[in-house]
């Protein structure tokens, strides 16, 4: 799992069905001092994120298609599960 | 997933058997901003719709062999959907006139 920020929305029409119904959103990784990378993916959201929120990120494909509801098999490894309120870190 | 355009396609009739009737593209993986970033490779199409220059995005590892009809297929690189537009403007452009406006009114 990882730190990232929602900067964007991607549109398909042309997709595979696993995909139909669910709101596509590019992460930037972000780096622990709250700066972001240049790694980022194209996700799945579970929990109604949006532009600009802090989210977390699951990247491992049998946990995703667990979050999804879809058991056994599915193109699915990006899932958006938590909203960040708030990190803190020990100094 | 990530963005990925499509460059080009390869043929190849020998294949693994599950393979068949799969369509191979060469794509140019993209950074968030859409501009190349690495090394081309191959991925198999599974929207079988993707063509020459079309923006797309490819999902990698284990997971891309799932989106293909035949499943436990030796791919790790399948596009899986053609993008139609991406939407990543900042919500606010902290220099624009309008913004600067709205600003100077609160």
């Amino acid at each position: 799992m990882y730190i990232g920020r929602v900067t964007g929305t991607v549109t398909s029409t042309i997709k595979h069905k696993l995909y139909n119904g669910q709101k596509l959103l590019t992460v930037t990784r972000l780096n622990l001092d709250g700066s972001e990378s240049d790694l980022y993916d194209i996700c799945l959201d579970d929990v109604q994120a949006g532009i600009g929120d802090v989210v977390v990120v699951l990247d491992e494909g049998g946990s995703a298609r667990q979050v999804l509801r879809k058991r056994g098999t599915g193109p699915v490894r990006a899932v958006i599960i938590g909203i960040v309120d708030q990190i803190t870190l020990q100094p | 997933m990530k963005f990925a355009r499509v460059i080009g396609n390869l043929v190849a009739t020998q294949k693994y058997r599950g393979l068949e009737g799969v369509k191979f593209l060469i794509v140019q993986p993209l950074n968030a901003q859409r501009q190349p970033d690495g090394e081309a490779y191959v991925a198999v199409d599974a929207t079988n719709q993707a063509g020459q220059d079309e923006l797309v995005f490819v999902i990698a590892s284990k997971e891309a062999a799932f989106a293909l009809p035949v499943e436990f297929v030796p791919v790790d690189a399948a596009v899986v959907g053609i993008v139609d537009d991406v939407d990543d403007r900042p919500l606010y452009d902290a220099e624009s006139v309008a913004w600067k406006v709205f600003m100077e009114a609160r």
